[in-house]
């Protein structure tokens, strides 16, 4: 294997050009070395004025995913080795503004993720000393699958539909709004059906699949939005059906 | 969502950049999906076909003839045979859809999406097989 390998990375500095620039760097390429590695590499050796996120690479906290070789990647998890002699291309992640080099504006996402309401909703709180809400291994495994996000947006990088059409809540808001919907202990179905069962949620989603491909984390969020549209299908045709107070 | 947002922000330093007009060459997965998208035009004429054929029936033979006549045209045909193949294509999109909308539950244990699948092509195969015993032996 060779020693060395090209990196291909987007630059963006707004105070000196209007778009984007590539610039090449040649790194050190050892079989455990991760494209962050390389991009590390840079910052510390080559040039300190790259722009890029970063934190734990170890593929929990969710900020290094950018667009490598085309694909939407964390950088922490994917190997300089896969890429054979090179070169790498490092792109900042796709559907999503650039603020300087490889760093994307995510202010839109975390306005979804508020709007779906992440959190555990009681009708009403038990009070403290009747103790905690107790769940089964098996209501833990309804959910269990779409707690593993840890919000890269590498599934917003990837739907076309986001990138076509800002407004759409997008895959990862989704599998979340489930992993809150199928906790047994929380009651707030209805309350994220409403932000969710409107053209700009669920049914802006056409099945493409791909949020599902790139996931790190195999949380499927085409698979939760699928299932919740069939919940959703399920209660419009309740309310057509049934008496208010049955449903 | 109920308000719609602007996209972020204006921040005129913020690079953005459009897809590109063929986003939709850069992934098998997109190329399916415009597929399935511009298809649906096939679709929709495998519905009104299948209201003329429903029509020509109740109105008597001689109109189930003529509209036997004008099938065979080749015209005709050959919209019918693509349309063939895309409603295949979207019955299959449809089946491997439906395990991962439909979670079925076997007292605690979770049935496997293999099965779901399995289920529905099973049923699929079954109701061809019925369609076919009835126009070729029935």
């Amino acid at each position: 294997m060779a020693d060395k390998i090209t990196m291909q990375v987007t630059r963006y500095r707004p105070e000196e050009e209007s778009g984007a620039t590539v610039q090449e760097y040649e790194v050190p390429c050892p079989k455990d070395w991760v494209v962050l590695d390389g991009l590390n590499y840079i910052k510390d050796r080559l040039d300190g004025s790259l722009s890029y996120r970063w934190s734990c690479r170890m593929g929990v906290c969710g900020s290094c995913g950018m667009t490598v070789n085309g694909e939407p990647k964390l950088t922490c998890e994917t190997f300089l080795s896969e890429y054979g002699a090179g070169p790498v291309r490092v792109e900042p992640l796709r559907n999503f503004p650039v603020i300087r080099d490889l760093v994307v504006e995510i202010g839109d996402f975390m306005r979804k993720l508020v709007a779906v309401k992440p959190w555990i909703i009681r009708d009403q709180e038990k009070p403290l000393i009747e103790g905690e809400y107790l769940q089964t291994p098996d209501e833990l495994e309804e959910y269990r699958q779409f707690s593993m996000c840890i919000n890269c947006m590498l599934c917003y990088s990837a739907c076309p539909i986001y990138g076509l059409e800002p407004a759409f809540i997008g895959p990862a808001a989704i599998a979340l709004a489930q992993r809150y919907n199928l906790d047994s202990r929380d009651q707030g179905n209805d309350e994220r059906l409403e932000a969710l069962s409107v053209h700009d949620g669920i049914w802006g989603c056409t099945f493409v699949g791909e949020c599902t491909a790139v996931c790190p984390k195999h949380v499927d969020p085409a698979g939760a939005i699928q299932r919740y549209k069939l919940t959703a299908a399920l209660e419009e045709l309740k309310s057509f059906v049934l008496p208010r107070k049955a449903r | 969502m109920s308000e719609r947002h602007a996209y972020t922000d204006y921040h005129p330093r913020w690079l953005r950049s459009r897809p590109s007009t063929y986003w939709w060459l850069e992934r098998r997965a997109y190329l399916s999906f415009i597929t399935r998208e511009l298809s649906s035009i096939f679709i929709a004429w495998f519905v009104v076909y299948l209201l003329l054929l429903v029509r020509a029936v109740s109105l008597g033979d001689s109109n189930y003839q003529a509209f036997l006549a004008w099938s065979r045209h080749p015209v005709v045909m050959t919209l019918n045979v693509v349309t063939a193949f895309f409603v295949l294509f979207h019955a299959v999109t449809w089946f491997n859809l439906a395990p991962k909308a439909m979670v079925v539950h076997l007292g605690h244990k979770r049935l496997p999406a293999s099965l779901i699948s399995a289920a529905n092509y099973g049923a699929w195969v079954v109701t061809t097989a019925f369609v076919l015993w009835l126009l070729l032996g029935g």
